[in-house]
């Protein structure tokens, strides 16, 4: 509760600071950004003549990544890995823009990756540095965020799913009902987030999760307030502890975190609804002035491999973009988990994947979700 | 008029609703922390569900590079501007005390702003200040800037918990050791620097445990290199916090108190021997 509090309170002080150093540099501030980049270009080419290993800056999700891969990264190639880690694309994005940053590599969300192409944010590719781009199932190339592939390497995928108590929920579960269920009233958790939260009620009432349409977007709200008499709470991670310890019965989260609930819960299981879910691609840029691009190359081209996704996977519990690697992980894998892990490419065609959306549908989200949360 | 007896809390014997009490409140105070450290301790990654007794979280640590750079990057920044900022604010402490009533007290009112101003506040201004600076003069932003931030807000606690101590001291002393042939600097290092030592000695503690503590000043000036401890634990969010957390802040919490229990005892040791001395 308090962590959520205190992220919402950092994040309107990311957006203040933001202001602030927009208002603050104005005219000059772009004038000295675009000045600092040349300098960044020039020191770039310096830095990869001169061929002495160097570094490279790189910003990940924390507890992203099986932190051995830096390790053999710097002893493979002899560039020395900076890992700095956020806690949300926003906070990413916001640092990114506060121009105190000088990052490499960065890993942000699909809808994070779109709107920072479209703010030119973030630099061209040289997919000759990266041949394990290769190695990366075709599903995962050239989706909407990055349509024409320029930019992006993906890194990690899931799918957001319903996790019940099978000694609480009984009968079949296929759709996303249940969290709208008053039967199960105080056991629910629900999504602290309007993106996430909105995602099902609407995919739940048969529209697209990037919709725009006011009326969609208004009976989504009403529903969600309907809801919310029947809600244990919105969480975000409290989640693992309110379902593993049985606090609470039912609640949506990601596949991935599921299978590491179950370890310490038997009785939990999971199910994408037939609705239909959103899922999710997280994937490496490059952002625009990044003083060793070509290092950050090596670096993504590195965390392609099959080997360092394997490794990942092992890791984090995310499905990786490596179809090599998923069939290797896939052996290991009992049925059951293996459907959690790799949706069909039926289910898939029901899933989507979350858009930039334009400024005034933001807007109207932060609006209802302050009447869902009333 | 009938003399009623003042209340006197040292004569008052504690009744023993009030030493439940106490006890209460010092149990709450502490619980928090106790979780931590019995979690730190438990098979599973679960915070709620206890499932075992392990110290594979310990090892895990050493073992997890990420944590451990931010660990030893914290103490060394911590340990760096606690050091720069007792010896700075002790004789900015000193300055102001030697200084006319008036001017003294202006600049302690401007020490207190830093203290006073909300965290986010200094760590925009000091980000903007560093960015500005950085394309003029080409520097990155890093250990440096980290180091300056942490300064800002150490140097006026430590000022503050020296200046009381200044106050106490007999401005005569100074004058007696100068007549008895001492010159300025050695009045200073042999009669001022041992009685205002408690002082300089509690504020680089404080300096110290507010470097280690803070995090929104440093999330903003550390650049894309460094992290610290705390800001390495508040970015481990996308997944769960992992219970090699707990392990870390056990560590310190244990290593915290066996500082203060080493401070403690020797101060009260050093008074016990200056009575004797007192007495002989």
């Amino acid at each position: 509760m308090k962590l959520i509090k205190f992220r919402s309170a950092l994040a309107a002080a990311l957006v203040f600071a933001l202001v602030f150093a927009l208002t603050a540099c104005g005219g000059t501030g772009s004038g000295s950004a675009a000045s600092g980049s040349g300098a960044a270009s020039a020191s770039s080419g310096a830095a990869s003549s001169a061929q002495k290993g160097g570094e490279v800056n790189v910003y990940n999700w924390g507890e992203y990544i099986d932190e051995g891969l830096n390790d053999q990264f710097e002893k493979a190639t002899g560039i020395k890995v900076n890992y700095t880690t956020f806690d949300s694309n926003e906070s990413m994005y916001s640092l990114l823009k506060s121009g105190g940053s000088s990052y490499d590599v960065i890993i942000p969300s699909d809808y994070m990756i779109s709107r920072l192409i479209q703010e030119g944010m973030l630099e061209k590719l040289d997919f000759a540095n990266i041949p394990n781009f290769s190695l990366i199932d075709d599903k995962y190339k050239k989706l909407e965020y990055d349509p024409t592939n320029e930019y992006s390497v993906p890194y990690t995928s899931g799918t957001v799913g319903l996790i019940y108590n099978t000694k609480v929920v009984t009968g079949t579960v296929d759709s996303w009902s249940l969290l709208f269920d008053e039967k199960y009233s105080g056991q629910i958790l629900m999504f602290d987030n309007p993106r996430d939260a909105f995602g099902i009620a609407l995919k739940y009432q048969g529209h697209s999760l990037n919709t725009t349409d006011e009326g969609e977007l208004n009976s989504a709200c009403e529903l969600l307030r309907s809801q919310h008499p029947y809600l244990q709470g919105y969480v975000m991670d409290q989640i693992f502890n309110k379902l593993e310890s049985g606090e609470a019965a039912i609640g949506p989260y990601y596949a991935g975190d599921y299978l590491t609930m179950l370890d310490t819960n038997p009785d939990l299981a999971f199910c994408r609804p037939k609705e239909g879910t959103n899922w999710f691609v997280d994937a490496m840029c490059v952002p625009k002035g990044a003083k060793n691009k070509a290092n950050a190359e090596a670096y993504i081209n590195f965390m392609c491999s099959t080997d360092a996704c394997l490794a990942n996977m092992k890791e984090i519990g995310y499905t990786s973009a490596n179809k090599e690697a998923c069939e290797k992980y896939a052996a290991d894998l009992d049925a059951a988990a293996y459907d959690i892990m790799f949706p069909t490419e039926e289910e898939l065609k029901n899933c989507e994947i979350f858009t930039n959306l334009p400024a005034e549908t933001l807007a109207l989200y932060d609006k209802l979700w302050i009447e869902v949360k009333a | 008029m009938k003399k009623t007896r003042a209340f006197d809390p040292a004569e008052s014997r504690p009744t023993v609703g009030g030493r439940i009490f106490t006890g209460l409140i010092y149990f709450l105070l502490y619980l928090p922390i106790f979780v931590l450290i019995a979690f730190s301790f438990n098979a599973s990654k679960s915070r709620s569900v206890w499932t075992g007794f392990t110290f594979k979280w310990y090892g895990e640590l050493f073992r997890d590079s990420g944590i451990m750079s931010s660990f030893y990057l914290t103490l060394i920044l911590s340990l760096a501007a606690a050091a720069v900022a007792t010896v700075l604010g002790t004789f900015a402490a000193v300055g102001f005390y030697g200084m006319k009533r008036r001017w003294r007290a202006a600049f302690l009112e401007v020490n207190n702003i830093p203290l006073m101003n909300a965290d986010i506040v200094t760590g925009v201004s000091l980000c903007l200040m560093f960015v500005a600076g950085r394309a003029i003069l080409g520097y990155e932003l890093g250990f440096g800037t980290l180091l300056i931030a942490h300064l800002t807000f150490d140097i006026p606690y430590v000022i503050l918990s020296v200046m009381p101590k200044l106050y106490q001291l007999d401005r005569n002393l100074v004058d007696a050791a100068q007549d008895l042939g001492c010159t300025w600097l050695q009045a200073f290092f042999k009669v001022v620097l041992p009685e205002i030592s408690p002082g300089i000695v509690n504020g680089a503690i404080i300096a110290f445990t507010m470097s280690v503590d803070d995090f929104v000043i440093s999330y903003f000036t550390a650049g894309s290199k460094i992290m610290t401890l705390s800001m390495r634990i508040y970015s481990m969010t996308r997944k769960r916090v992992p219970p090699t957390i707990n392990a870390v802040s056990t560590i310190l919490f244990v290593s915290v108190l066996l500082l203060l229990v080493i401070i403690n005892v020797r101060e009260t040791r050093q008074e016990a021997a200056k009575k004797r001395r007192q007495l002989n």
